[in-house]
């Protein structure tokens, strides 16, 4: 085979001196990249994925004869600061080792202004970076110069990048590298996907809609052991509702003493707060158990890092954040506490324990309660039979697109033609008509409104050869400062500290949080952070204060978002089938098997196509529950959608309450009274038109699509978060984007940065999408039970009530308790005078 | 549950006067037929176009047109701004023509008394109407930064109090009238305009507590509620020093 060839000997020997050999997959990904050929490897966790991405740079540079002429070979990106740093770690010991000239540097949010200047002047051979600072770096005069010997792109934990807003940042980026180096390829690296298709694409120039794909490497499913996954069998009572798994934590604590070093799974930060906080309740044995989530100050992160890789510790309560394939340790146990929302990610958590192909990961499912137990079951057979949650491909963000047509003519002049060329042979974007990059061009340029008004302010400009340019060099210094905003400027600082007087003395900084959450604390708030319970003192320019608070009782604010996936669609439909075939739940414990089989008798099971809705009577309100294991954000619009509709059908609902599973209305009329007098009233409740007019007309003011809007300001740069000469201000100028989204939306309404916001919250905080895909699947298909009392599939989401925010016409009913009191203590004054 | 009714005529009372706070944050006094608004800051969105922060410019136009609204429907014979009615010295001249067509069709129908303010301290001669500094009427003194050592009843603007609650049914943040029985301060009127809470230091010391009340405004009506069921923002203003 002539492959063989393409592997020097001295690398060969390298492996044969570590004892190993250089794998099929490693060897073909150096074929492609010395044919010049873009390409994806898709290869479980252990298989030697990343080494297999740096080899042909490796060979490149390593070889004698075709020496390297300086500046920038290869650029590394991963979607976490964490990996690169890892990443730089793992390659230092076969470069060292076979003693190669090479030079390899990090560059992330973190690295200091100094070290920056540096790299510019002097760059490595290898630099190992984020999305965010490729942006940046392309958007700098000299990035032709900088990149111009660049021979090659590794994109690492792709299927996790591609789909989301950074992905499409970073598309655009790379678009513009293959502009700056014309022999450049591109490797992605990624692990196992349903549709590599996509992601084949993804890697490899569009071009007249001719489909084109970068080159597959795949290692097969056989190379991998099939992983061995448990259900944890509890001997506690499973909980109706919540979160907590607080039942299982003993038998969770069991296997820890049991094993040398776990990882210990949770969806949300509140979660791995909450389940560190248990585990240590209990810890007798003095078990040696760290806390890591994305939120944690990145200092107390790497220090958790360090001592799991040296061994310093014996299990891990973890986010996401280690999802990804970080490398520290030897793993030999994984636990999910709560549904793992995906099987995929469930594939990938597991590949976390046993990093060695030829061995079984093992892993403990731990459902929190009734429903995830369902979901636990799901995602394992699914997992089993080798099924993967499908990642639609997106359309390219608008917002996104506007920030990086700024930071082109940052970086040069360009001419409109050329751009449009660039931009639209990056995939998230091939499908962009010239119209609306003209839209997003003029938006850029002058705000793109139909009432001018900026002429004298624009950001960029058209010169005497039609090059668009920046204005001043004001604008550019604005881009610069502010760019990188996407994942970075919504969060803000949790520090110690409180005001002293007139002063402030504001101490440690212990991680980050969403800076929605910290809006809608009250000082006096405690909350659970960074292992801690924390007392909520005030907001301080980016930094939320807080001090310890006294050691007793709960946190007040019991959870917040940050974190929480959506169950994936796939996953929804295996529930929906379980629940709907008796046979099968002989593999559910018998306290779950028992509840469906109650649920049987006393109302229905949901099926696979139909929609079951209840009714019933309880305390003197009227609840209408149903079941369309859509996911909680989903839900929640369908909620907002369907009170709508009640209050116009006059059943006068007084809130309601969502979770992944089910959704539950209560209000003040008889919906099962009315449903028997009026045929079909169910069908037209849930007819499909409710995405029309109601969601339209919900849209104007609802919270959520605000705070999407305020996300697209920001990145788009219609709000900079930092501006030039303010930075050391106590109070900065900045406007609400909820002020803005009202004015733009009773004016423009389909202004460029609207269309951005509703694009965004179709798939997003709304889930738009997936709410039309469900109302269109059960047209005609609404089972309707009313019932004497609550079912009891309905016991968990009506436990949800009082834990869960309730949605409802919030803002009035507020302002009315509050004022209620003051007649009433007015009243009460007049008595006693 | 209070009805919306009751707290929709709710009155506020100041020197032997009555005023009805409106939803949209002006100020009635239906004895003298006068609407009284504060800091409109008109032209605030195309100041941030300097910085490169290209705001939609409609912010005049919406704020122009709810004054007209109120105008047409309650049809007062005066018209009282009290000061930053103009964002800064260059507003006027952006004005955009249709706003200024508003500015003359309300100079037709009410007559208009500008009051100056820090932002707008020079009267435009292009205003329709007078420009005072400050105007005294009824025992009443209408000026933009009330005055802490006033002798009379006052009203004014200037802070853009809004004010917060947290009942055990959810929070709020709405924009407020602040009142005790020396002064009523206003909340901004304009469409871009952001507020203070009613408890920073600043608005609270001109107030006698045991007496304040923030009326705030609804979406549906104004809700009187007293400072005791009134919460700070979180955000503190001075700088960290650490």
């Amino acid at each position: 085979m002539s492959a063989i060839a393409d592997i020097p000997d001295w690398i060969e020997a390298w492996f044969a001196r570590r004892g190993w050999q250089v794998r099929d997959h490693q060897r073909q990904l150096v074929v492609e990249s010395n044919a010049r050929n873009d390409s994806l490897l898709i290869a479980p966790t252990g298989s030697g994925k990343t080494l297999a991405g740096f080899l042909p740079s490796l060979i490149d540079l390593g070889d004698p004869e075709a020496r390297h002429e300086g500046g920038i070979h290869t650029l590394y990106i991963s979607p976490l600061k964490a990996l690169a740093v890892d990443i730089e770690r793992n390659l230092a010991t076969p470069v060292s080792e076979m003693n190669l000239p090479i030079r390899i540097e990090t560059r992330t949010g973190d690295t200091p202004a100094s070290r920056r200047d540096r790299q510019r002047r002097n760059p490595p051979h290898i630099l190992l970076t984020t999305p965010e600072q490729v942006s940046l770096m392309i958007a700098s005069a000299d990035a032709s110069s900088f990149f111009g010997s660049l021979r090659r792109v590794i994109v690492d934990e792709l299927h996790a990048l591609a789909p989301t807003k950074r992905g499409d940042l970073l598309a655009l980026a790379i678009a513009r590298l293959r502009q700056l180096s014309l022999g450049l390829t591109v490797t992605g690296l990624s692990a196992t996907v349903s549709d590599p298709p996509t992601l084949r694409r993804w890697l490899t120039p569009q071009v007249n809609d001719e489909e084109k794909m970068a080159s597959l490497v795949a290692v097969s499913a056989s190379a991998a052991t099939p992983p061995r996954l448990h259900i944890l069998e509890t001997e506690e009572r499973l909980p109706w509702s919540g979160h907590s798994a607080q039942h299982a934590m003993a038998e969770i604590y069991e296997r820890l003493r049991a094993h040398k070093l776990t990882l210990v799974f949770v969806n949300t930060r509140m979660q791995a707060e909450f389940v560190f906080q248990m585990l240590w309740a209990r810890n007798d044995a003095n078990l040696r158990i760290a806390l890591h989530h994305g939120s944690l100050d990145v200092s107390q992160r790497r220090r958790v890092e360090a001592a799991m890789a040296s061994g310093g510790l014996d299990a891990i309560v973890c986010t996401a954040t280690l999802d990804l394939g970080i490398d520290w340790g030897d793993v030999d146990l994984v636990i999910n506490v709560g549904a793992p929302k995906g099987a995929s990610r469930l594939l990938q958590r597991v590949g976390r324990a046993n990093h060695r192909l030829d061995e079984p990961s093992e892993a403990i499912l731990v459902p929190s309660n009734r429903f995830e137990v369902l979901e636990c079951r799901a995602a394992v057979e699914a997992a089993m039979a080798g099924e993967q949650d499908a990642e639609t491909r997106r359309l390219g963000a608008l917002d996104v697109l506007a920030q990086h047509v700024m930071g082109m003519a940052c970086a040069a002049p360009f001419q409109a033609d050329d751009l449009y060329a660039e931009v639209t042979s990056a995939l998230p974007y091939a499908a962009l008509t010239r119209a609306r990059f003209e839209a997003v061009l003029q938006y850029v340029a002058n705000g793109g409104y139909a009432l001018a008004r900026y002429d004298r302010f624009t950001r960029i400009r058209q010169d005497a050869h039609g090059a668009w340019r920046v204005s001043n060099p004001t604008m550019a210094q604005a881009y610069r400062m502010n760019v990188g905003t996407i994942v970075e400027a919504l969060m803000m600082k949790v520090r110690y500290g409180r005001p002293r007087g007139a002063v402030i003395v504001a101490g440690k900084t212990l991680g980050e949080v969403e800076e929605y959450f910290a809006e809608g604390l009250v000082p006096g708030d405690t909350f659970l952070f960074a292992g801690e319970l924390l007392r909520f003192e005030g907001i301080q320019e980016d930094s939320v204060l807080v001090t310890r608070a006294a050691r007793k009782g709960d946190p007040k604010i019991p959870s917040y978002n940050g974190g929480k996936f959506p169950l994936s669609t796939h996953l929804a439909s295996r529930v929906r089938s379980m629940l709907n075939t008796p046979e099968r739940w002989k593999y559910l414990p018998p306290q779950v098997a028992e509840w469906l089989e109650l649920q049987q008798r006393r109302s229905a099971l949901p099926g696979p196509d139909n929609l079951l809705v209840e009714t019933f009577e309880r305390g003197e309100r009227f609840y209408l529950v149903t079941y369309p294991f859509e996911g909680r954000l989903a839900h929640q619009t369908l909620g907002m959608l369907l009170t709508r509709r009640m209050e116009r059908a006059g059943l006068k609902p007084q809130g309601f309450v969502a979770n992944d599973y089910a959704l539950a209305v209560w209000g003040l009329a008889d919906v099962s009274m009315r449903a028997a007098k009026e045929l079909g009233f169910m069908d037209t409740l849930f007819n499909e038109d409710m995405l029309g007019d109601d969601l339209e007309a919900w849209l104007a003011e609802s919270a959520l699509m605000k705070r999407t809007f305020r996300y697209c300001a920001v990145i788009s740069g219609l709000i900079q978060q930092r501006v030039i000469g303010q930075e050391k201000r106590g109070r900065q100028i900045t406007m609400s984007t909820d002020l803005i989204y009202d004015v733009l939306r009773s004016h423009e309404p389909d202004h460029i940065l609207l269309q951005a916001a509703r694009e965004d919250a179709a798939t997003g905080l709304l889930d738009v999408r997936r709410l039309a895909q469900f109302l269109a699947r059960i047209r005609g298909r609404v089972l309707h039970k009313p019932l004497k009392r609550p079912s009891p599939l309905s016991v968990p989401v009506l436990l949800e009530i009082g834990r869960e925010p309730v949605y409802g016409e919030a803002a009035d009913a507020v302002l009315a308790e509050a004022s209620d009191n003051l007649v009433r203590e007015v009243m009460s004054d007049t008595d006693a005078v | 549950m209070q009805s919306k009714k009751d707290a929709r005529e709710y009155l506020i009372r100041l020197a032997d006067h009555s005023f009805q706070p409106l939803v949209d944050g002006a100020l009635y006094w239906p004895a003298e037929q006068a609407l009284i608004v504060a800091d409109l800051h008109l032209e605030k969105g195309s100041s941030f176009a300097r910085s490169g922060q290209l705001l939609p410019p409609y912010d005049s136009l919406t704020t122009l047109t709810r004054l007209m609204a109120a105008c047409a429907r309650l049809r007062p014979r005066t018209l009282i701004l009290l000061g930053d009615s103009l964002h800064d010295k260059g507003a006027a001249d952006r004005l955009p023509e249709a706003a200024w067509q508003s500015l003359h069709q309300l100079g037709a129908v009410t007559e208009m008394i500008w009051i100056s303010g820090n932002h707008d301290p020079e009267a435009d001669a292009r205003l329709p109407g007078r420009c005072l500094d400050c105007l005294d009427f009824g025992g009443i003194t209408f000026r933009h930064i009330p005055d802490t050592a006033a002798q009379t009843p006052e009203i004014a603007g200037h802070f853009h109090p809004v004010a917060r609650v947290a009942t055990n049914i959810g929070g709020a943040r709405r924009k407020a009238f602040v009142s005790d029985c020396r002064r009523i301060i206003l909340p901004a009127y304009g469409a871009y305009t952001g507020g203070l809470n009613v408890m920073a230091p600043e608005l609270l010391k001109l107030f006698d507590t045991s007496k304040l009340i923030a009326s705030m405004c609804g979406d549906t009506g104004v809700f009187p509620v007293r400072a005791n069921k009134l919460v700070p923002d979180n955000r503190m203003a001075q700088p960290v020093r650490a």
